[in-house]
C-alpha cells in the first residue's frame, strides 16, 4: 500500500486531503488489499470483499484506477479501455466525484518530452471517458512526465508500471 | 588537436595586442613533451590528450595584515579555477625558487623558467577598514619575459572575494587561450532529495564550481527545468505550485516570484528567454497536444508559433534572436527542428540514428547542444546549427538537458545513474569532449542552467 498513499499525499489540492484521510482508515484494514502493480492488474480478494461498491477505495482497487501504455505510446490497450469503461461506469453511477487524470512517463526520454508524452496519455483516457459518457467538466488532466515514478528499478518490469494514467477522485460534483 | 586549433586561431586575433607575448607562450606549450597530470584533481579525459599549461600563482601579497587570510583564499580559489578547465596545471608553491613579497618588485624570470613555469601570476590583496577588497595582479609570459596584457586592479566587498578570484581568473583565462572566461558567473538547478519514488525538489543557485549554494523555493512543491534571463537576475521555471505545470518568473535578488501566464486547462513548461530578455518561449499542451507559444514578458497574448499534433518542445533561440531550435516527434520520433522566430515553416537538422531532444544554442551562435538516446545510452553531443558534424561528448545510462558557458566552450548537464538508489549529479564537459567532471553540489542535483558572465 506504501506507493499508492505515498502518492495520494503528493496530489495538489487541498480538499482532496480529508477524503485521502478516509482512504488511508478503510485501506488499513486490507494492509494486502493494494498492490504495487496498481489497478489495472487485478485487486487483491479481501479489497473486494470490505470497501463499498461506491467507494473511492472499490474505483482503485476494484475497478482499477490506471491504465499502462507501451513505450511512446498514448494509444488505449484493449485492456486498458476495459479498465477505463468500467471508469466510466462507476463515475456515472458516483456523479458525487470528479477525476484528475494523472498522465505519467518512464524515465527514458528527456524531461520535457516525457512532460508532453504525459499530457497526451491523460488526454487519452479524458478522450475515452467522455465518449463513454462521463461529462467533461468531471474530469480535468495533469502531466507528471517521469517525475512521479510508482516502480524505482531501471528495467522494463518497472517502466512499465511507470508509463501510466491514474484516475485520481476528487469529492466534488461537476460544475 | 581542438584546443590546438583554437590556440592558434588565438594567436592570429592576439597578434596586433601582445602578439610575441602570447606566441611564446604557445610555441613552448605546444612543443613541451607531456609529462603526467597529477594533483587532487582527476580529470576523466574521454576524447585524446592536451597537455596543460604549467602556471604558478604565488599566494598573493598581503598589503596589510587584514588581507592575509583573503589573499590566500582569493589565490586558491584563481589557481582552482584555471586548473579546472584542464588546459592549465598549477606547478605547487613547494617547487617554487623564487619568491614574491612585493607586488612591485621586479620578476626573477630565470627562477620561473627553471621550473617550467610558462606563466606567472602576481596579484596583492588589502582590505580598507570598511572591508572592502582591492586586488591587483599582472600576467607574465615567463618564456617570453614580459607581461601579458595590463596588470589590473579588482575591487568588491567581503563577502565577494570570490568573484574578485574568478574575475582574475577570467582575465588569465581570457588572456592565454583569447576565448571570453565563464569563472564568473552562476548556475540555477534544482536541488533533490529523497528516494526517487518521492523525491523533493526546490530550486536552488550557485556560484559555476558549486560555492555559496543557496536555495531559492522551499520543497514542498515540484519544480522543473530553470533558465537565466540573459542578465542573469532573473529565472523562469516550471512549478506545480497550483497542481498543474505552469511557468514562473523568479527575481534571484527578492526571490520573488510570479506565474507567467495562467491558462485555465493549459499547462506550460519549458520556458527560455529570447537574447533580448523581452520575450518568452514555451511549451503549452492543451487537449493532449504540445506546441510552441511565444509570449512578452510585459504581458499581452501568446502567440503560437507551432499548430501541429505532435509534441513540440524545448525551444531555444539562436543568439541574434532570429531562428529557434527545437524538438518535435512529427517525425514519428524525438528529432531537432529550427524555425524563424515567430514562426513558420522548420526545418529538420538531426537524421543521425536515435533520439534528439533539449537542443540548445551556443552562445557564440556556432553549435546545437542537445540530448541524444540511442542504442539504450544517452548522450550529450554538439552540431554545427545546420545539422553538419554531429559530435557526442558523453555517453551514459542517462545524460540531458545541457546548458552552456558564458563562453560556448563547456557545457553542464544532468548525469543519473541506473537503479532505485540512482542520484541525479551535474557534471560539466568541454565542447571537445575532454574534461568530463562532476561539478560539486551539496547534495542531489539536475538540471542546471548557466548564467551569462556577471557584470
Amino acid at each position: 500500500m506504501a506507493p499508492q498513499s505515498l502518492h495520494s499525499f503528493r496530489r495538489p489540492l487541498g480538499r482532496v486531503a480529508l477524503l485521502i484521510g478516509a482512504l488511508a482508515l478503510s485501506a488499513c484494514a486490507n494492509p494486502g488489499g493494494i498492490g504495487g502493480a496498481g489497478g489495472a492488474g487485478g485487486p487483491g480478494a479481501g479489497a473486494q470483499a470490505t470497501a463499498a461498491p461506491n467507494s473511492p477505495q472499490y474505483f482503485r482497487e476494484t475497478v482499477g484506477d490506471r491504465v499502462l501504455f507501451e513505450v511512446d505510446q498514448s494509444s488505449l490497450t484493449s485492456v486498458a479501455q476495459n479498465t477505463l469503461s468500467s471508469q466510466a461506469r462507476w463515475l456515472s453511477e458516483n456523479p458525487e466525484y470528479r477525476a484528475i487524470i494523472e498522465g505519467h512517463a518512464d524515465e527514458q526520454g528527456t524531461r520535457e518530452y516525457n512532460l508532453a508524452l504525459g499530457a497526451r496519455r491523460a488526454n487519452s483516457v479524458q478522450e475515452f471517458l467522455i465518449g463513454q459518457g462521463v461529462a467533461g467538466d468531471r474530469l480535468r488532466t495533469v502531466s507528471y512526465g517521469k517525475e512521479r515514478p510508482i516502480e524505482v528499478c531501471s528495467d522494463e518490469s518497472c517502466y512499465r508500471q511507470n508509463r501510466r494514467a491514474v484516475t485520481v477522485l476528487e469529492a466534488g460534483a461537476g460544475s | 588537436m581542438f584546443v590546438l586549433r583554437f590556440l592558434v586561431a588565438t594567436l592570429l586575433s592576439k597578434l596586433g595586442l601582445s602578439g610575441m607575448a602570447i606566441l611564446g607562450l604557445v610555441a613552448i606549450w605546444a612543443a613541451t613533451p607531456a609529462p603526467a597530470q597529477d594533483g587532487p584533481l582527476r580529470i576523466e579525459i574521454t576524447e585524446g590528450v592536451v597537455e596543460p599549461l604549467p602556471f604558478a600563482v604565488p599566494v598573493f601579497v598581503a598589503e596589510n595584515a587584514a588581507a592575509e587570510q583573503v589573499a590566500r583564499d582569493i589565490t586558491r580559489v584563481v589557481a582552482a579555477d584555471l586548473v579546472s578547465t584542464g588546459l592549465f596545471r598549477e606547478i605547487p608553491a613547494e617547487a617554487h625558487i623564487a619568491s614574491v613579497s612585493s607586488f612591485d618588485q621586479s620578476v626573477a624570470y630565470s627562477d620561473w623558467k627553471a621550473i617550467n613555469a610558462q606563466a606567472l601570476i602576481v596579484g596583492a590583496v588589502s582590505v580598507g577598514s570598511d572591508g572592502r577588497v582591492e586586488t591587483r595582479f599582472r600576467l607574465h609570459d615567463v618564456f617570453a619575459g614580459a607581461e601579458l596584457g595590463q596588470g589590473l586592479r579588482l575591487g568588491g566587498t567581503t563577502q565577494a572575494w570570490r568573484r574578485i578570484a574568478h574575475k582574475v581568473a577570467d582575465q588569465v583565462y581570457g588572456r592565454i587561450t583569447g576565448e571570453g572566461g565563464y569563472f564568473d558567473s552562476r548556475v540555477v538547478f534544482v536541488a533533490e532529495e529523497g528516494p526517487k519514488d518521492a523525491r523533493r525538489k526546490r530550486l536552488a543557485i550557485m556560484d559555476y564550481d558549486g560555492e555559496n549554494v543557496q536555495f531559492l523555493t522551499d520543497d514542498a512543491t515540484l519544480v522543473l527545468a530553470p533558465r537565466f534571463s540573459p542578465t542573469g537576475d532573473r529565472v523562469l521555471y516550471t512549478s506545480y505550485e497550483t497542481g498543474f505545470p505552469q511557468i514562473y518568473l523568479l527575481d534571484v535578488g527578492t526571490v520573488q516570484r510570479q506565474v507567467l501566464a495562467d491558462e485555465a486547462g493549459t499547462m506550460t513548461f519549458s520556458p527560455r528567454f529570447s537574447p533580448d530578455g523581452s520575450r518568452v518561449v514555451y511549451s503549452a499542451s492543451r487537449g493532449g497536444n504540445t506546441d510552441l507559444f511565444a509570449r512578452a514578458l510585459g504581458g499581452g497574448e501568446a502567440t503560437r508559433l507551432t499548430s501541429a499534433p505532435s509534441i513540440e518542445t524545448a525551444p531555444s533561440f539562436s543568439p541574434d534572436g532570429s531562428q529557434i531550435v527545437f524538438e518535435s516527434d512529427r517525425s514519428g520520433t524525438p528529432q531537432l527542428y529550427v524555425m524563424p522566430s515567430t514562426g513558420g515553416e522548420a526545418r529538420r537538422i538531426s537524421f543521425g540514428p536515435g533520439r534528439y531532444g533539449t537542443p540548445v544554442w551556443s552562445p557564440r551562435g556556432d553549435l546545437i547542444a542537445f540530448t541524444k538516446q540511442a542504442s539504450g545510452r544517452f548522450h550529450i553531443g554538439v552540431m554545427r546549427t545546420d545539422g553538419s558534424e554531429e559530435r557526442l561528448l558523453t555517453a551514459s545510462f542517462l545524460d540531458e538537458g545541457p546548458t552552456w558557458a558564458p563562453n560556448g566552450r563547456v557545457l553542464m548537464f544532468t548525469r543519473q545513474g541506473a537503479g532505485a538508489e540512482a542520484r541525479p549529479e551535474i557534471y560539466s564537459v568541454d565542447v571537445s569532449g575532454r574534461n568530463l567532471k562532476r561539478v560539486p553540489t551539496p547534495g542531489s542535483a539536475s538540471d542546471p542552467a548557466w548564467s551569462p558572465l556577471l557584470p
